[in-house]
């Protein structure tokens, strides 16, 4: 979690400055993560206490949200970075930034700028992982806005008709953009959804991360069994939908009531009531210094060759002319 | 060369069930493929002669019947791609496959290049296209265009019953996804097929020589332009017709060289002449060798259902060869 918050914290300060946008200049000082950064600060508990849960031949579809769950499955977090400050040695060789970060070696096949995108391709991972005869199974990360696209009904559906084991994790930070989930989602959410399906759903204070952590434990298990199952995790989503968005809609005490409630703070209390505070300490000064290195290596890594635009699309015939 | 006759439907069964038998990766995923498809055209032929549901050999894990959710059928083939299947989606007609553009083209064509080549998505897309049966406005369209304008993804247009066998062949082995468009009045189609022949995507046919004007074609539009040049022959002008088979990567050497032969560039698809792909074959003639282009296609109005309306959006023989005449001046 601590090194979730340190990624996205450096990665936001790294996204200030000069992008030229909506007719304003760009400032003297350019950004250097340039594109959209959309940052799941406050959310970290729901992808640290499912991923603790997988191994790391199980695959993992996420949203345009998707550092913590990528960091959480086990990727790389300079390769991240570099990715994110656009350069060859990302983990996507600077062809995706952040709403695409992805690292295919620990089986997390992709963050996603269509909402609900991954849920199909969820269904489709596990379907070949059943025919394959193996026994990984697929986290399958959406938020609460997703579950008002056509696919979540198509994806839970499919799920439960073909038995496939998908861990779906409804990621309720409350509100979908700028608009309150709430006021835009008829019935009672994600989780009653799924169980109209018959499909086992749990509700789950996502700001709790051994909460989460439980609950996955068990929810992962079934799932193993061959069974798509649905976690609904309760969170709040602490910024604004992207990183030039202060979320200036939203009622101050409730983001000030959401501070208060930090999963970050909570284990860390957690912790101290466990006499456990050095350890936190511990891991505060680990990810200080992975931060810096990260933070290092994306400033001297190379862009990307302009040749490289012309690879990795189609093989047959591409590139004989444009 | 073993020649074996076979309807354009039967052939693709045929080249399904060849790369099914080996290769354990390709799967075939869609709505009503246990019964052989809507068309008919996921059956092979069995050992006493009639033809049998591909799902009968290879059972329900890999001739996968799905629920009517075009977006999950597109969207599950992309996460099995990445998972190490090879799938053959069915989207029964390609109208309905426009429930499924994100699935396709933000998803199963951007992947390999947005994730930095990490995965690959060898998925084969069949979503037939045309005029069929009266079926009017909303099961008649002929959308390679949109495809053709969508950079990961490969377009295919067979014509005729050995290209149906031989491109979907090589649909299967290209390892990104295709965008296979077989025409829905072609499936009864028969004529002699060589399984063993190979065929290249990208690679243009001469279907019928010629020096006087150069006609690129595709699809069923093929059968009408050569009988609008037969027509033409006797009529003393000689066309030399082209069937392009892909559309991306087309085959621009083969019809730079045949017009600059012929210098004349006349370009006839079914599909509506604004905005369509042979918009793009005769800008680039146009540009290369500044030769005169003209283009035929269907006037920009939705496919009517009664025949006196139908028939307004059809390219035939008839129509073509008027183009010709005009073109020429004669």
């Amino acid at each position: 979690m601590a090194r979730i918050r340190a990624f996205e914290d450096a990665a936001e300060t790294a996204s200030q400055g000069g992008v030229q946008v909506w007719g304003m200049e760009a400032s003297a000082v350019p950004a250097k993560v340039r594109g959209p950064l959309h940052l799941s600060t406050g959310q970290e508990a729901v992808a640290a206490g499912v991923c603790i849960n997988l191994r790391r031949d199980d695959l993992l579809t996420s949203t345009h949200r998707g550092h913590g769950h990528t960091l959480a499955k086990g990727a790389d977090m300079a390769k991240m970075m570099c990715e994110l400050y656009g350069r060859a040695t990302g983990c996507n060789g600077g062809k995706g930034g952040s709403m695409h970060i992805a690292d295919f070696s620990v089986g997390m096949l992709g963050a996603n700028g269509v909402v609900a995108a991954g849920i199909p391709i969820a269904t489709g991972a596990a379907q070949a992982l059943k025919l394959q005869g193996r026994d990984s199974i697929v986290a399958c990360f959406f938020g609460d806005g997703a579950i008002n696209r056509g696919p979540f009904l198509e994806g839970l559906n499919w799920a439960q008709v073909y038995c496939l084991p998908v861990l779906f994790v409804c990621e309720d930070n409350r509100i979908a953009a700028t608009t309150p989930t709430k006021s835009m989602t008829a019935g009672k959410g994600a989780a009653a959804r799924a169980r109209a399906l018959g499909i086992e759903a749990r509700e789950v204070d996502g700001n709790d991360v051994e909460a989460v952590d439980r609950a996955a434990g068990e929810l992962v298990a079934l799932v193993r069994t061959g069974t798509p199952v649905l976690l609904h995790a309760i969170t709040y989503r602490i910024k604004g939908h992207v990183s030039v968005d202060p979320g200036a809609y939203r009622d101050a005490d409730e983001v000030e009531r959401a501070r208060q409630d930090d999963p970050l703070l909570r284990v860390r209390a957690l912790l101290a009531s466990l006499g456990e505070a050095s350890a936190a300490e511990a891991i505060d000064a680990d990810v200080k210094r992975e931060i810096a290195q990260a933070l290092a290596t994306a400033e001297a890594a190379p862009w990307p060759a302009a040749e490289a635009a012309f690879e990795d699309v189609i093989s047959t015939g591409a590139g004989q002319w444009r | 060369m073993a020649l074996t006759r076979m309807t354009y439907s039967a052939a693709a069964g045929e080249a399904l069930a060849a790369a099914m038998r080996a290769d354990a990766r390709v799967v075939a995923i869609g709505e009503d493929l246990g019964r052989g498809g809507v068309f008919g055209q996921y059956r092979s032929r069995a050992a006493d002669g009639t033809l049998r549901a591909l799902q009968q050999e290879f059972g329900s894990s890999r001739v996968i019947d799905t629920p009517i959710s075009e977006a999950n059928i597109m969207g599950a083939a992309v996460g099995m791609a990445l998972a190490g299947l090879r799938p053959v989606v069915e989207m029964r007609v390609i109208d309905f496959a426009l429930c499924g553009m994100d699935e396709l083209v933000n998803q199963a064509a951007k992947n390999r290049y947005m994730f930095g080549g990490q995965g690959r998505v060898p998925l084969v897309a069949r979503m037939p296209i045309g005029l069929w049966s009266a079926s009017a406005a909303q099961h008649s369209q002929s959308l390679e265009a949109w495809f053709a304008h969508i950079p990961g993804l490969v377009v295919v247009c067979p014509a005729t019953p050995q290209d149906n066998h031989g491109l979907l062949t090589a649909a299967l082995n290209c390892g990104d996804p295709v965008a296979y468009l077989e025409h829905k009045e072609l499936w009864g189609l028969e004529d002699e097929v060589d399984i063993g022949a190979r065929i290249e995507l990208g690679r243009a046919r001469i279907a019928r020589e010629g020096r006087d004007l150069t006609l690129v074609t595709w699809s069923r539009t093929l059968h009408e332009s050569l009988s609008a040049a037969a027509t033409l022959a006797g009529e003393g002008i000689e066309a030399e017709v082209i069937d392009l088979r892909t559309l991306w990567p087309w085959d621009r050497d083969a019809v730079l060289a045949s017009c600059a032969r012929t210098k004349r560039l006349l370009v006839a698809h079914e599909a509506v002449q604004a905005a369509g792909f042979g918009a793009e074959i005769a800008a680039t003639v146009a540009e290369a060798l500044g030769c005169p282009v003209r283009r035929l296609g269907a006037p920009r109005i939705p496919v009517g259902y009664a025949p006196t309306l139908e028939s307004q959006a059809r390219v035939g023989a008839d129509r073509i060869a008027a183009a010709a005449r005009a073109f020429l001046q004669r």
